[in-house]
């Protein structure tokens, strides 16, 4: 018979292989056994703050796509905002870089990058974060050690190989935090990069924010694995799967996985699920989904909302959130009208930084 | 007070659209997000939302209208008045927007560009009398190269497939891991996108990586990251971001490899904005030049040739030869004609001004050595100097460095011509395998000689 040549064959061959099977697996069950992070009242606050800051500043940078003042392509993340936040909030500052694709306002935002210069990019002005050479999509501030900002699908997690590989060059201590949608999950580049982080052990937390649409196509349609995180198995990568509607479920994850990476222990891939509200950008047909699909994810799981309650729970006045939300329209209202008044960049600055040398 | 909402755009082109369906009624009560009306156009069907709080006054376009342009006022919101004057939208912006605004500009001639250093001003350096030269092959110039900028500054580190162990595919980086280790030389998978990306993401994070690619036909896989993550990435931050990196590797047509593996890339390169692309012939240009991109705050493409890898050259024997970018180099000078190329197509063009001068033309040579930013005024000073000019160049003629020649002699050197510029270029094919096809595919000095003689009139 050979039933029982089979099963030992089955049996993993030694500890130490066992060991290693069992890392993969060991950040996603620590992070379930305390999903959530316990923030102190302020850090919630802050945490809220940010959010509807984000909220906010896309609502109105839609509003003034819709007149004319922004052009081009504008990817909103207006649902997303839990993930940024949660994530660059467990960040060292000044240590650790972050990169991202197009839909790159909220990580900005998240930043704690002024308001008016980011507005100011989007309708093209000289006091544009890139003085308006960049518009919605190429955005940067090298300051806060935020790398963009990047249009080709899938680009950035190349290029976060990169800044995480210099973060380990240099012995610097700090991680890179590599942002990519469901859509970019299918690159090549994507798992050639886990291939070589994995390989290298290089300080790199990938992070999947599965809004569940590629453009128009569900990830259903799009992907035979749909769930993200399983996808650095076989690059030995471990992976999270994370409730991305919720900050503190989101910051947990980011505590159990920056120490991972922070102890040398290389890569680790963590799905966010969330969900954008608006279209994939300001041209979309919105036929993939259906209307009562969104409104269900906008009353139930919607991360402010959520967090809302959460704050009134612990005593909150309902009066002193909405103080907030109206300090927020108006700093957003500020930044808008900075925006539409700021000149147009000067005719000079056509010609400058395409090189840095004189040759 | 009330709050004017206008036609919105659901995209770039969009002038006008459809209002479907007003979903709230005149007198509604509309909260923030509320889904006031349905906008189509033929391409795509958009909810309008509130980001105003108030009540819905007067709409001003009927549901079902047709061709209702960008920018109309649809319909009023009624706001408390509270404090909303920061929030209301302005009633003049789609004036303001920067399309409409350029778009009834007076035109005007673009700026020039601020003066930069003439041709002459820059040149290379002095090499004092006495200085001993050994004669070196190009690779151990390259590898030479390498090594110093890896000594003087500890942010260099090259990275490409069997670059370490292996010790180069085509031996460049030979004793490198020995001297630096595997920290600073590192063996990559065969994934030339992949770490094309790595290479200039380390290069944003403040390194100075030298990606080797085996061939530059592998850097196709790639060319994404060069052109749009390394060549752009400085322009659209406004200056932010630095990317200090050289790709190099071997370029052009080798020997019997078949038409994937015989390209030359100077030409794709060249045309991008953002990049530098270097392309020597000889040692002494090999190294002077290597060493000048390694220490460039600019991406740089670094276009070898494996046939000539092995030639030896003489490379003068001074502690850090460094060469300027962007400068051509006069390698024989001459009076009757020009003739301008790079790369391996310079020994070309050497041999054959040689039987020129048997044959009584006294052909200069000019080798471009950097194809971008390309020296427009070497070539136009030595047309000006001997009023025709034959361009050579291992590659493909449509598109190409000769074509830009031709048309830099056209536009700006005119005057000086006797003769219509003569492009030498290989034959506009894939290049065959057949050792007979591959022959009469690539250039050789006696079309270089046939061509000069025709714009000296000689036949």
């Amino acid at each position: 018979m050979a039933k029982p040549a089979m099963t030992r064959k089955n049996k993993p061959k030694s500890d130490a292989a066992e060991d290693r099977d069992f890392a993969l697996h060991s950040l996603q069950e620590a992070h379930q056994q305390s999903p959530r992070y316990a923030a102190t009242a302020d850090e919630m606050l802050t945490f809220y703050e940010q959010m509807l800051l984000i909220r906010r500043f896309e609502e109105k940078a839609g509003q003034l796509y819709g007149l004319g003042l922004i052009g081009g392509f504008c990817h909103l993340y207006i649902g997303q905002e839990a993930v940024a936040v949660g994530l660059q909030s467990a960040l060292s500052e000044g240590l650790d870089s972050v990169i991202t694709g197009y839909r790159d306002h909220g990580h900005m935002l998240a930043y704690g990058i002024d308001p008016d210069v980011i507005m100011a990019e989007l309708t093209g002005r000289q006091a544009g974060i890139s003085h308006g050479k960049g518009g919605s999509m190429h955005m940067f501030s090298t300051q806060h050690k935020f790398y963009g900002g990047h249009g080709i699908v899938g680009a950035q997690v190349a290029l976060g190989g990169g800044l995480a590989l210099a973060h380990k060059y240099r012995e610097d201590g700090g991680l890179c935090l590599a942002y990519f949608g469901d859509g970019a999950a299918n690159q090549g580049q994507v798992y050639e990069t886990f291939n070589m982080a994995s390989l290298w052990q290089l300080p790199i937390v990938f992070v999947v924010e599965n809004n569940q649409y590629a453009m128009g196509t569900a990830v259903r349609r799009s992907s035979a694995e749909t769930e993200f995180y399983r996808r650095g198995t076989a690059f030995r990568i471990p992976g999270m799967k994370v409730n991305g509607m919720d900050v503190l479920e989101v910051r947990g994850a980011a505590e159990v996985a920056f120490k991972h990476v922070r102890e040398g222990n290389g890569p680790v891939l963590i799905e966010c699920s969330t969900y954008r509200y608006r279209g994939h950008s300001m041209s979309d047909p919105a036929k993939y989904r259906t209307r009562e699909e969104v409104q269900d994810v906008r009353e139930h799981k919607d991360p402010i909302e959520g967090l809302k309650k959460v704050l009134i729970e612990q005593g909150r006045a309902e009066d002193d959130l909405k103080a907030i939300d109206k300090a927020i329209r108006a700093r957003v209202a500020q930044a808008a009208d900075f925006a539409e008044n700021s000149p147009q960049p000067d005719r000079q600055e056509l010609y400058t930084d395409v090189l840095v040398g004189e040759y | 007070m009330s709050i004017e909402l206008k036609m919105p755009a659901l995209s770039p082109t969009m002038e006008e659209g459809t209002l479907a369906r007003w979903l709230k009624q005149e007198g509604d009560a509309i909260g923030i997000g509320d889904v006031i009306a349905e906008i189509e156009t033929d391409k795509a069907t958009m909810e309008f939302e509130a980001i105003d709080e108030g009540t819905l006054g007067k709409i001003l376009v009927a549901e079902g209208a047709e061709g209702v342009k960008v920018g109309t006022v649809i319909a009023l919101l009624a706001t408390d008045g509270e404090d909303d004057s920061t929030t209301a939208v302005r009633a003049e912006p789609v004036e303001a927007a920067p399309a409409a605004e350029s778009s009834v500009a007076p035109i005007e001639a673009p700026v020039k560009q601020v003066a930069k250093p003439a041709s002459q001003a820059v040149t290379d350096p002095a090499i004092p009398a006495g200085t001993g030269f050994t004669s070196t092959p190009v690779r151990e110039a390259l590898r030479d190269a390498m090594a110093e900028e890896m000594r003087r500054d500890d942010r260099v580190f090259v990275m490409g497939e069997e670059v370490a162990e292996y010790q180069g595919a085509y031996k460049v980086t030979q004793g490198l891991l020995e001297e630096f280790g595997p920290k600073r030389v590192i063996d990559t998978p065969i994934t030339e996108y992949g770490f094309a990306g790595i290479g200039t993401g380390a290069a944003m994070g403040g390194l100075r990586p030298v990606v080797e690619f085996m061939t530059f036909n592998f850097a196709m896989q790639a060319i994404d990251h060069i052109i749009n993550s390394a060549a752009k990435t400085n322009y659209m931050s406004g200056g932010q971001m630095r990317c200090p990196v050289v790709f190099r590797g071997p370029n052009g047509a080798a020997s019997r490899v078949g038409a994937q593996h015989s390209q030359n890339y100077g030409p794709w390169y060249a045309a991008v904005p953002g990049l530098i692309v270097i392309a020597p012939y000889d040692s002494a240009d090999a190294k002077g030049l290597m060493k000048a991109a390694i220490r460039s705050d600019d991406p740089v493409v670094f276009l070898e040739n494996e046939l000539v890898y092995g030639r030896s050259f003489d490379v003068p024997d001074v502690d850090d030869y460094v060469l300027p970018i962007g400068k051509a180099r006069i390698v024989r000078a001459g009076s009757d004609v020009t003739i301008v190329s790079y790369s391996i197509g310079v020994g070309f063009a050497l041999d054959a001004a040689q039987q020129l001068a048997e044959q009584g033309i006294d052909a200069e040579v000019i080798d471009l050595r950097t194809l971008r930013p390309l020296d427009k005024q070497a070539i136009l000073d030595s047309l000006a100097k001997t009023n025709r000019l034959v361009i050579a160049e291992e590659g493909w003629p449509t598109c190409s460095i000769a074509s830009e020649v031709m048309a830099i002699c056209m536009e700006e050197g005119f005057d000086h011509l006797d003769a219509p510029v003569l492009r030498v270029c290989d034959e506009d094919v894939p290049l065959p395998y057949a050792a007979n096809l591959e022959k009469l595919a690539l250039i050789d000095a006696a079309r270089i000689v046939a061509a000069v003689r025709r714009v000296c009139y000689a036949d």
